[in-house]
């Protein structure tokens, strides 16, 4: 008579290797060059916290109006209080500070209704993607509606870097993925144009191209002719951000093994359907850190356009720290500025990652 | 190949074909893969292609549904002939399932999607129906149960028996298999084989790559034998595998049998 096979019951853990005290053996004291590099950084702690905390926040002065009443010895963030609304919306007329407010929560509200179930996806990608950026637009610029027009010279400050970052990270993408397309494609007049674009744009520092469009090509278009300078510095940026981003896209189609192409071929779907069904869903998903690799480059070099005269929150802050009853307070300003940048770029990662882990689908792939 | 060989790799006069290779050539580059294949499979006909690695058995077959171009000869499959017409190759597609030795299931998407994406978007059959259907065919396979898992989540034995599915959620006219049990665990070769069994049993004309020689003797109509390009030689069952005609084919047999 057969025996039945029972399997060993599993045992738990030894008790050293679970629980805080185990982490603190495997990751900070786990051999004598760890146990030196631990207390060393611990010693380097010491030195920097203490002082930062006491200058920016003991000793800082939160309120006044100029830096001479700033005696306490610490950080003089009297300064940002002060000079806050032109950091946040440049010279933006203050009246009419409420469009930009309502813009933003507007696509704060919108972006979350995407995690409502019951809505139709569809239906609101076409409202961020067609609706929103015409309404926002005209709440900006405005000269419809009864709103004042303001002129594009005076949009500056945190709303003009977010504006920069996020129109030229949602037009980029798909220009990207176009690229990408086109330079894997067996169409030679495409493939060609495809390299010849990414090739040109990656040789070419940012700046020539803010010089291009804000400089060069009003020069070239016929007399009369000519359009806006925030516009020029968008499509410069843009076309900047899209070459980058092809080449990252192109790594995850590269990444695809060749049966989903034919898998996808096999079934007689068209090029257009197996690159948005199932390619292009695997390839990004794969290059997510890359795509946000790119984006927060591009959203931290929209610092440049002070170059060509446009004051974005780094610009403003620059202005601001040249006011002659503020002077010397630059370090504040930086700091202020630093902190934003952490914050939307950290913000930006964090996110990042939390759609990669909502993407999983399980660790084997073929 | 003798004449004898070469009227079974034809039809007898009046059976109508329901795919036809004519003096089929194929090079990738300068290697010539595919040498003057002359070969017609007739409607309900079980196939099974063998023969050493490299012999372009595989190639021969993903002919058929043009997942590779054959640069002289023609193929017409289901009356349409394969060219660099993208209708035609499109027409053909939707005729023709194909399960592939590394299953190529769609890791993003769950089983059922995988099952549901092409009836709907080439076939344009509404979703729901489209579902229904697919859970049919997985019923057919015995995996209903794993419909709304990922395809990373399931056996090779099950992402295979998947693949079958979803060829199937096409209503093919002919099934092509690439190998299909190659990259299995031994103990999930049954699992997949008794599915393709049933499918014969059903009447579906098959076209087979595989190295299971029991499968071969228990469910093809005819046996091909392909070595260096060339159809060696194509024969049913049992003549096949009890007298061979050619020293390669006996060689070949040899090798895989004894051991």
């Amino acid at each position: 008579m057969a025996i039945e096979f029972k399997p060993s019951p599993s045992l738990p853990p030894p008790v050293n290797s679970v629980g805080a005290v185990a982490w603190l053996r495997q990751n900070l004291l786990s051999s004598p060059l760890n146990v030196f590099l631990t207390f060393f950084s611990l010693y380097i702690i010491y030195l920097l916290v203490p002082p930062v905390i006491e200058w920016g926040l003991v000793n800082a002065t939160w309120s006044g109006s100029s830096k001479a009443e700033c005696t306490a010895g610490g950080a003089c963030w009297a300064f940002i209080g002060v000079y806050f609304e032109q950091f946040m919306y440049g010279l933006y007329p203050e009246e009419e500070t409420w469009r930009i407010n309502i813009a933003v929560i507007l696509l704060v509200v919108l972006v979350a209704t995407f995690a409502v179930k019951s809505v139709n996806k569809l239906y609101l990608s076409i409202a961020i993607m067609v609706v929103y950026p015409v309404v926002a637009y005209i709440l900006f610029a405005g000269g419809a509606f009864g709103l004042e027009i303001v002129e594009t010279s005076l949009w500056g400050g945190l709303f003009l870097t977010v504006l920069l970052g996020v129109v030229g990270i949602v037009a980029s993408f798909p220009l990207g993925v176009l690229l990408a397309l086109g330079r894997q494609s067996n169409m030679p007049i495409a493939k060609s144009v495809c390299i010849v674009f990414i090739e040109t744009i990656r040789a070419v520092p940012l700046i020539t191209i803010l010089f291009m469009a804000s400089v060069m090509i009003p020069l070239f278009l016929p007399e009369g002719m000519n359009f806006n300078k925030l516009l020029r510095v968008l499509i410069g940026i843009t076309l900047f951000s899209a070459a980058y981003m092809a080449e990252v896209i192109r790594g995850g189609l590269q990444a695809i093994p060749k049966g989903q192409y034919e898998a996808a071929d096999a079934m007689g779907l068209t090029y257009w359907q197996s690159m948005i069904l199932v390619i292009l869903p695997q390839a990004l998903k794969l290059v997510i850190p890359g795509i946000v690799n790119t984006f927060i480059g591009l959203f931290k070099d929209t610092t440049l356009v002070y170059i060509v005269g446009m004051f974005d929150l780094l610009g403003r802050i620059q202005a601001a720290s040249h006011d002659a009853s503020w002077l010397g307070t630059t370090i504040e300003g930086y700091a202020f500025a630093g902190f934003i940048y952490w914050a939307i770029c950290f913000g930006m990662s964090r996110y990042s990652m939390a759609i990669e882990r909502k993407l999983e689908t399980g660790h084997k792939r073929n | 190949m003798t004449d004898r060989n070469m009227a079974l790799a034809q039809l007898a006069p009046g059976e109508e074909a329901i795919i036809e290779f004519n003096d089929v050539n194929k090079w990738y580059g300068d290697f010539h893969v595919l040498k003057n294949i002359n070969f017609s499979i007739k409607k309900g006909e079980r196939i099974v292609v063998c023969g050493p690695s490299g012999s372009g058995k595989s190639t021969m077959t993903r002919c058929i549904n043009r997942l590779e171009e054959h640069q002289k000869g023609s193929i017409i499959v289901d009356g349409i002939e394969m060219n660099d017409n993208l209708k035609n190759i499109e027409a053909i597609r939707k005729d023709v399932g194909m399960v592939f030795q590394h299953f190529n299931l769609f890791p993003h998407l769950t089983i059922l999607e995988n099952l549901t994406l092409a009836p709907i978007w080439v076939r344009k059959t509404p979703k729901k129906e489209a579902e229904e259907m697919a859970m049919h065919y997985l019923e057919r396979v015995k995996i209903a149960n794993q419909a709304l898992k990922y395809p990373g989540q399931l056996s090779g034995g099950q992402q295979q028996r998947v693949a079958i599915a979803r060829g199937l959620c096409m209503q093919p006219r002919i099934m092509l298999f690439d190998e299909p049990t190659s990259a299995l665990d031994p103990e999930m070769i049954k699992e997949v084989l008794d599915v393709m069994v049933q499918l014969a049993d059903e009447g579906m004309t098959m076209v087979c790559v595989t190295h299971e020689m029991g499968f071969a003797k228990t469910v093809a109509d005819r046996v091909v034998f392909m070595d260096a390009g060339e159809i060696v030689e194509a024969n049913e069952p049992n003549e096949f595998f009890n007298n061979p005609q050619q020293d390669r084919t006996q060689n070949f047999l040899s090798q895989i049998l004894n051991h």
